[in-house]
């Protein structure tokens, strides 16, 4: 562990903050699914910028901690920077872009691919925590529908969708049911990786800072994604592999490398990609310029991530 | 040829370099000093300290210096720094009959007791560009003379006038059973709808100030319109105090420049109640009328369910406003589309690509 | 950090709290979100702690993880003595109200009564959240025996034989239970070993 800046207090909250979002992280953990309001603080980044899940690791967060930051399945992605720097500065506990090594691993808009475990913890940053807003925007009738289990307008949504579109047009921030009693936003998740959430050995903790929300899924529980029995709920699929490494299991990238309809498609996890290459595996445009190209810059700001940073 | 972007630490290093130097411009040209900025440009200062929710002159001259001018990254910086500061104490309500007033004005009287005090303010300048003060050596204007004679240090309010003879509603107290009761406090705990009053004031007057002056503007337009003539508006110096556990009275911590504004506004009665005036009520740190008044305008409208008025005007309804009042969160909010987005919008664009294979081929869309 | 000092020059000072307020409090409450993640499972108390007679460590290390000015308290007869009063104000700054169901969290030493939830705070149908947290004292728990649990956070089933609790927690439990997802969470706190159950838990005797 490296020293942390003095000048902040570890995690930047004060203790009394800590306590109080620890509080509201215990009863969501009581009350899978249900959004538990909590005094957000205001933040050095912005809003809709993470602040949610940062309060959230900031208050869990202890110096034996390995914390993995990833935006779009990235560590690269300027944000993911960001935000693993302010915490390595805060708390100066050791970040890894390696999935397996880390016991937090704070995301917007992914699950990882590999496979976590027990002793890990996903952060998620949240942006609209309530899967009924876009079909009511009134929180007074929200919480009043979440009270009664009342999810008839999200039926009907649905339901307008195959009307419309001959299937649910929904692609992420797929709503599931949790525990058999709420209707819960995984988050801007893509519904590809909504399976990864039911009956995960790990915890899932989610935050929305701006919105003042925490609520989280305990392991071991019922996740299902909402769906009818003659439209039923089905992930994305790619006919073809990552253009990198040569993975058939992993979300894509659609990467434009020229005006006349260049395309790459590549892994959005890139802990997972990097990890495929190093043990041999190649793609069939890794050897391509385009594909060398985006190669070797991965693999310059995964320099970087490792160590302490370029100054 | 293809050159992937991607932003590391470096990137981001070499971006704050770059603000860093503009924030700067041209060195041949002096540095702003704090004290210049919090001196020549008050308003501005003011303006950070009200929606900063913290009062301190010489910080929010500091945030506007690092922030290049810009008052919305100022305030997001003097409320970050806010965030980390304990809470010593809650102070008792501002007494702003007892203000050292250097402006007060009253819409509805002609005259009232300690008078219509114009004091310092842009209404009658015309607004010509003043070109003398283009030049380098900007001549030392004199002090303005001496009042002929002193202010009438009794200043009562006009609502307070009004209340008198029971011509207004009597300003409600929530907590007037239990006046020990904590005031909410906004930054302590999570906002829930329906807010009430004093968490209601406390949105408002950190709210962005350009939101709360369209909304208050779209009641006097007809959308929730409440009759408002403006009562009173005061500025001026106003003592803060507290009362230390040990001590068990109050003790004066210092004085702050506040504006007030009290909008008198559609009276109500029945056949058993005798008509009266309703409130509203603004108060803003620093020098800000506009502010004061749009957001005694604003807690009118707001007041509409509580005075048994239909909400049909979106300055009406707390839900809408309280929620989109803060100007730190919808920066935030708005410029986070900035972020990669990359997985969501390629979640979307196979969903559209798949219906329109779908409705190309004029197969169901599942295939 | 100042209760060392005090308690050295004055009798009357409250014991020692954590040792380190900062990094002890965020290792509790890592075990302690562990705990109700994964009902069933009991951790061992990983600091030295010697709180006043009759609260015992890990419920002392608990309330001084959880506990501050923003949580009022309710101490049972069990474990309402002046030593204990004066121990958490020192320590945490918590009120401490008259009645179970004002209580955001409740210590309950006489843990015989508990064959009866219902006196706390259990939320409401739409803040099933502003509801209390039971921190009981119970005298052992043994994993792997005794009743069965099955909710979140259990793969398939768990078992957890507790040393103390009333022959008629069970169906108070299951009373708390039917109200879901409004209810009272218990902390059970050994003297050296923690477990909890959450109010989605469902418990068979």
């Amino acid at each position: 562990m490296t020293q942390h800046d003095s000048g902040v207090t570890f995690g930047y909250l004060d203790e009394q903050t800590k306590r109080m979002i620890r509080r509201a992280v215990l009863k969501a953990v009581a009350i899978p699914g249900y959004q538990v309001p909590f005094a957000g603080r205001e933040m050095p980044l912005p809003y809709g910028w993470g602040t949610g899940g940062i309060q959230v690791t900031a208050s869990i967060i202890g110096p034996d901690d390995v914390l993995k930051v990833i935006d779009q399945g990235a560590d690269d992605t300027t944000n993911a920077v960001s935000i693993r720097r302010f915490f390595r500065r805060v708390t100066g506990v050791r970040t890894t872009e390696h999935t397996t090594e880390a016991t937090l691993i704070q995301t917007r808009h992914r699950i990882p691919e590999t496979p976590l475990g027990p002793d890990q913890i996903l952060i998620y940053q949240v942006p609209i925590p309530e899967p009924l807003r876009f079909m009511e925007a009134r929180e007074t009738e929200t919480r009043r529908m979440h009270a009664l289990a009342d999810y008839g307008v999200m039926h009907v949504k649905l339901y307008e969708d195959i009307s419309q579109y001959g299937r649910i047009a929904k692609a992420y921030d797929y709503p599931v049911m949790v525990n058999g009693r709420y209707v819960m936003a995984p988050s801007p998740i893509p519904k590809f990786d909504n399976p990864k959430m039911h009956d995960a050995p790990f915890l899932q903790l989610f935050g929305a800072g701006r919105e003042k929300r925490i609520y989280a899924v305990p392991p071991h529980t019922s996740v299902v994604s909402l769906d009818f029995e003659d439209h039923p709920f089905e992930v994305q699929s790619w006919d073809r592999v990552c253009d990198l490494c040569g993975a058939d299991d992993s979300y894509l990238d659609e990467v434009v490398t020229d005006d006349a309809g260049g395309r790459l498609f590549v892994c959005s996890d890139s802990d997972y990609c990097a990890g495929r290459r190093a043990a041999g595996h190649e793609g069939p445009a890794a050897a391509s310029a385009a594909g060398a190209a985006l190669s070797e810059t991965m693999t310059a700001v995964s320099r970087e991530a490792d160590g302490e940073g370029t100054p | 040829m293809y050159v992937a972007v991607k932003g590391g630490e470096a990137a981001i290093d070499a971006a704050h370099a770059q603000l860093a130097d503009l924030r700067r411009g041209d060195r041949s040209v002096a540095a702003l000093s704090l004290d210049q900025i919090r001196d020549q440009m008050a308003l501005a200062v003011a303006r950070v300290m009200a929606e900063g929710s913290l009062y301190d002159p010489d910080l929010a001259a500091l945030a506007l210096k690092q922030a290049w001018g810009d008052v919305a990254e100022a305030i997001f910086l003097v409320r970050a720094y806010r965030t980390t500061l304990p809470r010593l104490a809650a102070t008792r309500p501002l007494d702003t009959a007892r203000m050292v007033v250097r402006r007060r004005i009253s819409a509805t009287f002609k005259d009232l007791p300690g008078g219509q005090v114009l004091g310092p303010t842009f209404d009658y300048t015309h607004r010509l560009l003043d070109f003398a003060l283009a030049a380098e050596d900007e001549p030392l204007a004199e002090p303005p003379p001496p009042a002929e004679a002193p202010l009438d240090p009794d200043m009562p309010r006009v609502t307070d006038i009004l209340g008198a003879d029971g011509l207004i509603e009597p300003e409600s107290d929530p907590d007037a059973d239990n006046p020990d009761a904590p005031v909410p406090d906004l930054t302590r705990e999570p906002l829930t709808f329906p807010a009430g009053r004093a968490m209601r004031l406390q949105v408002l007057a950190r709210g962005d100030e350009g939101f709360l002056l369209s909304l208050g503007y779209s009641s006097q337009r007809g959308h929730g319109g409440t009759h408002p003539f403006a009562g009173e508006i005061r500025m001026g110096e106003v003592e803060v105090e507290i009362i230390p556990e040990d001590l068990g009275f109050p003790v004066t911590i210092g004085t702050v420049t506040a504006t007030e504004c009290q909008m008198i506004n559609q009276f109500q009665g029945s056949k058993t109640k005798p008509p009266q005036f309703t409130r509203g009520y603004g108060l803003v740190f620093g020098f800000n009328e506009r502010k004061a008044m749009a957001m005694s305008l604003v807690d009118r409208a707001l007041r509409a369910p509580d005075l048994g008025e239909p909400v049909v005007a979106p300055a009406q309804d707390e839900e809408f406003v309280l929620s989109h009042a803060d100007v730190v969160e919808a920066s935030g909010f708005v410029q986070h589309l900035k972020l990669p987005h990359y997985v969501d919008f390629q979640a979307e664009l196979d969903s559209v690509r798949r219906m329109r294979r779908a409705a190309e081929t004029g197969e169901g869309a599942d295939s | 950090m100042d209760a060392l000092a005090l308690s050295s020059s004055s009798s009357a000072a409250p014991a020692p709290g954590l040792t380190d307020p900062v990094f002890d409090a965020q290792r509790l409450f890592r075990i302690a979100l562990a705990a109700l993640s994964r009902p069933g499972t009991v951790h061992p108390l990983p600091v030295d702690l010697d709180p006043p007679s009759p609260l015992t460590p890990w419920a002392g290390a608990l309330a001084l993880t959880l506990l501050d000015l923003d949580t009022p308290v309710w101490l049972d007869v069990g474990l309402d003595t002046p030593a204990v009063r004066d121990w958490l104000r020192f320590h945490a700054g918590c009120p401490l109200v008259a009645t179970p169901e004002q209580a955001a969290f409740a210590l309950v030493g006489r843990v015989a009564d508990l064959d009866d939830l219902t006196r706390f705070a259990i939320g409401d149908p739409e803040y099933p959240d502003r509801s209390a947290t039971v921190i009981a004292q119970v005298a052992g728990l043994e994993p792997g025996a005794g009743w069965t649990l099955t909710g979140p956070g259990i793969k398939g089933r768990a078992r957890l034989s507790v040393d103390g609790l009333p022959s008629g927690f069970p169906d108070a439990w299951a009373e708390n239970a039917a109200l879901y997802p409004q209810g009272v969470d218990l902390f059970l706190a050994a003297p050296r070993h923690l477990a909890a159950l959450p109010r989605s838990v469902t418990v068979e005797g």
